[in-house]
């Protein structure tokens, strides 16, 4: 009962000076919402990132075939062959032990079209070659029909497996299955035997810098690309012609256990680079070390974010102190009023807190409800973004682009105990300073 | 009228003893000796004005028998307790229990209403039950305010705040009342009306202590006490104190 009067009798005080109240509250909320939406924002960039990651499989390492920039070193017409070759991924496989098994695949842009609708135009995919195992490995799931078999990949069967993107668009109306995908730029058509379910990108590979994007992939029985394509791939543009040769564009081993990722990168590394360590067109990710790296990242993110918060927090209570003790010299009467009639420094101390803390937590429990509006508010933010400045939207990363704060559970009775220590840590010195007053000089106090 | 609410217990010994009490101010490398050494007693139900020139340590002996300040030397006795030797907590829980102060600038809290700010005491002996509320209340109808019980200050007159004061005083059931120039901002018809009201408080069995400058106030106590340079110049029973006759009433022209 006595608490729940001083309560009162606290509330009713600040409601005295509603204005004055309301700008220290501010000061409060403004540092509690950025805490939750800072948090949330954090969250929900780095989320996306490790879900790209893990898209990756932390036990896979892959390793890609770069094309090396064209020196001019040499002679004109001269076509170096560069990339892995099919004899390091069989002695890699032969060679460490703690590699489970490779998928090698070489892939090519392409166009693709349906010859069997005469109003689709030829759309721009890539076309990829990989063994059965592929499928596993990637974790891509088969929506309709199957993937291809190792007896279809060793006998060199021209079948594909399209992406439901690319189906959907080469494929309006009708159902892919056994239809002819036709290759205009080789000349050569594949029966579709599945159509896979839609995959979210990963992460880049490979050092480029978008996202690895698999909606437009077309996929054949690596065996079939070989007896069709050879190794070497020609390009004619306009008058030019150009040509490259290599034997895969990436393999992508798995590993036994987890923990080895690491320690076989590593002899990957040392067996690929044995004759070349300068050899630049192979370049390998580590998704388990990317991972750990992302991790740490958003560590480091949080921690910069959760100082900006403490800096507006620490603005913020700096505030209620500030008013607080402005209060307590324009209550100096009322104090001494108050120690005369028995209260005790104790009592003094008490109510000013009170106060305080019905300061601070207004503010924390608004910016909590602020804040928790975030996600809501980056959607507005970006809608509002695309639809008035569209150039500056485009040029923004993807990663801005796609990302959803995701609330931080922690955070809401994190910000709630930070926002009521702040209110008590800044309200006790003025609180104090009330109740050392000399009540006869108070009561004297004009 | 509330007997039960007024209704002083009954004792037998003195409210205050005080004996040869000192207070001394250090300023800088001066000692001021606001009180040398002042001794007397107020037996219950007593009516004593203590008056004096200004720097006659007149408010130095109301700091210390209201326990809001502590002697150099010499003893205080409320009742069984040595109020010197009491520290600030302890001076804070007699204030809210054992006194009754009664101030020249009312000193009432504005943001609580007439009822509120008399059980401000009793709010600080942790006291906040139903029956508190309704001792608050008969007090406030006591001192004529019972239409007027969720007033806030500045919505009362001067003699009306000072009323509520009163029943403010009274509240704890107090070993007296202390009053400090209660009259000093009050016209001369209200002065009257506050005046009676002690009068009658007095001849219920209160004890009260008032600190006036005014002749026409101390004319009103049975006993006056004056103070020089810190010491007691003379102590004696008035004689020709002015008794209202309260059976008739004050003219009523300020009961607005």
């Amino acid at each position: 009962m006595i608490w729940f009067r001083t309560w009162k009798l606290g509330i009713k005080s600040l409601l005295l000076h509603p204005m004055r109240s309301v700008l220290t509250v501010l000061g409060i909320f403004i540092g509690v919402a950025s805490v939750i939406a800072l948090l949330a924002i954090g969250e929900g960039i780095s989320r996306k990132a490790q879900e790209q990651i893990e898209n990756l499989g932390a036990q896979n390492i892959m390793v890609r075939s770069i094309k090396p920039p064209d020196d001019g070193s040499g002679n004109f017409g001269e076509i170096k062959p560069y990339g892995l070759t099919r004899v390091e991924k069989d002695l890699m496989e032969r060679t460490i032990s703690t590699i489970d098994s490779t998928v090698s695949i070489r892939e090519m842009p392409m166009r693709f079209t349906y010859s069997g609708n005469a109003n689709i135009k030829p759309m721009d995919g890539r076309l990829v070659g990989c063994s059965p195992a592929y499928r596993e490995v990637v974790g891509l799931k088969i929506d309709r029909g199957h993937f291809f078999t190792d007896v279809e990949n060793d006998s060199a069967t021209p079948v594909c497996v399209i992406a439901a993107q690319l189906a959907g668009r080469l494929f309006p109306s009708e159902d892919p299955i056994h239809k002819l995908v036709f290759l205009p730029e080789e000349n050569v058509y594949y029966r579709i035997i599945g159509v896979l379910k839609h995959k979210d990108a990963t992460a880049a590979i490979g050092g480029s810098l978008s996202a690895q994007d698999f909606s437009m992939d077309v996929y054949i029985p690596i065996k079939t690309m070989q007896g069709q394509f050879g190794d070497t791939r020609q390009k004619r543009t306009g008058g030019s012609f150009t040509a490259e040769i290599f034997e895969l564009s990436q393999v992508t081993v798995r590993v036994r256990n987890v923990a080895d990722v690491p320690k076989t990168a590593r002899l990957i590394e040392t067996t690929l680079r044995r004759s070349d360590p300068k050899r630049e067109d192979i370049a390998m990710v580590v998704p388990y070390e990317l991972l750990e790296q992302a991790k740490v990242t958003k560590l480091m993110f949080m921690i910069f974010m959760g100082m900006i918060a403490a800096i507006s927090l620490i603005v913020g209570g700096i505030g209620i102190m500030n008013i607080m003790l402005a209060t307590v010299t324009e209550r100096t009467r009322e104090i001494g009023i108050r120690r005369a009639l028995g209260a005790k420094q104790r009592d003094i101390i008490h109510q000013f807190l009170v106060e305080t803390i019905v300061l601070s937590v207004v503010g924390g429990v608004t910016g909590i409800l602020v804040g928790l509006f975030c996600p809501i508010a980056v959607n507005g933010l970006r809608a509002g973004l695309e639809t008035f400045f569209p150039a500056m939207y485009a040029a923004m990363p993807d990663q801005i682009k796609d990302m959803t704060p995701e609330i931080v559970p922690s955070s809401v009775p994190l910000a709630f105990g930070i926002s009521v220590i702040v209110g008590v840590v800044f309200g006790l010195y003025p609180a104090i300073r009330a109740a050392k007053m000399d009540p006869i000089e108070a009561l004297r106090h004009e | 009228m509330n007997q039960t609410t007024i209704q002083s217990p009954a004792r037998t010994t003195n409210a205050v003893e005080i004996h040869e009490l000192q207070k001394h101010y250090v300023l800088k490398s001066e000692t001021v000796r606001a009180l040398r050494g002042v001794s007397f007693d107020v037996p219950q139900g007593d009516y004593v004005a203590i008056m004096g020139p200004s720097g006659s340590g007149k408010s130095t002996l109301l700091n210390l028998l209201g326990c809001l300040d502590q002697p150099t030397s010499g003893s205080f006795m409320l009742g069984d307790d040595n109020v010197a030797l009491m520290t600030d907590n302890e001076r804070s829980e007699i204030r809210s229990r054992r006194i009754g102060f009664v101030f020249q600038s009312y000193n009432l809290i504005q943001q609580l209403t007439v009822v509120e700010n008399i059980g401000v005491p009793l709010y600080y002996q942790g006291r906040n039950d139903r029956e508190s509320v309704k001792r608050c209340i008969d007090l406030a109808k006591l001192v004529g305010l019972g239409e007027r019980l969720d007033h806030r200050p500045n919505q009362l007159s001067g003699g009306q705040q000072q009323r509520v004061a009163i029943a403010r005083s009274l509240v704890n059931d107090p070993y007296f009342i202390l009053a400090d120039e209660a009259t000093g901002n009050l016209d001369s018809v209200t002065t009257e009306e506050i005046l009676r009201m002690f009068q009658r408080l007095n001849e219920e069995g209160r004890t009260i202590i008032m600190v006036t400058h005014e002749d026409e106030v101390s004319v009103h106590a049975k006993r006056i006490i004056r103070l020089k340079d810190g010491l007691i110049q003379s102590d004696i029973r008035s004689e020709n104190r002015v008794v209202y006759d309260l059976s008739k009433p004050v003219e009523r022209r300020v009961e607005d």
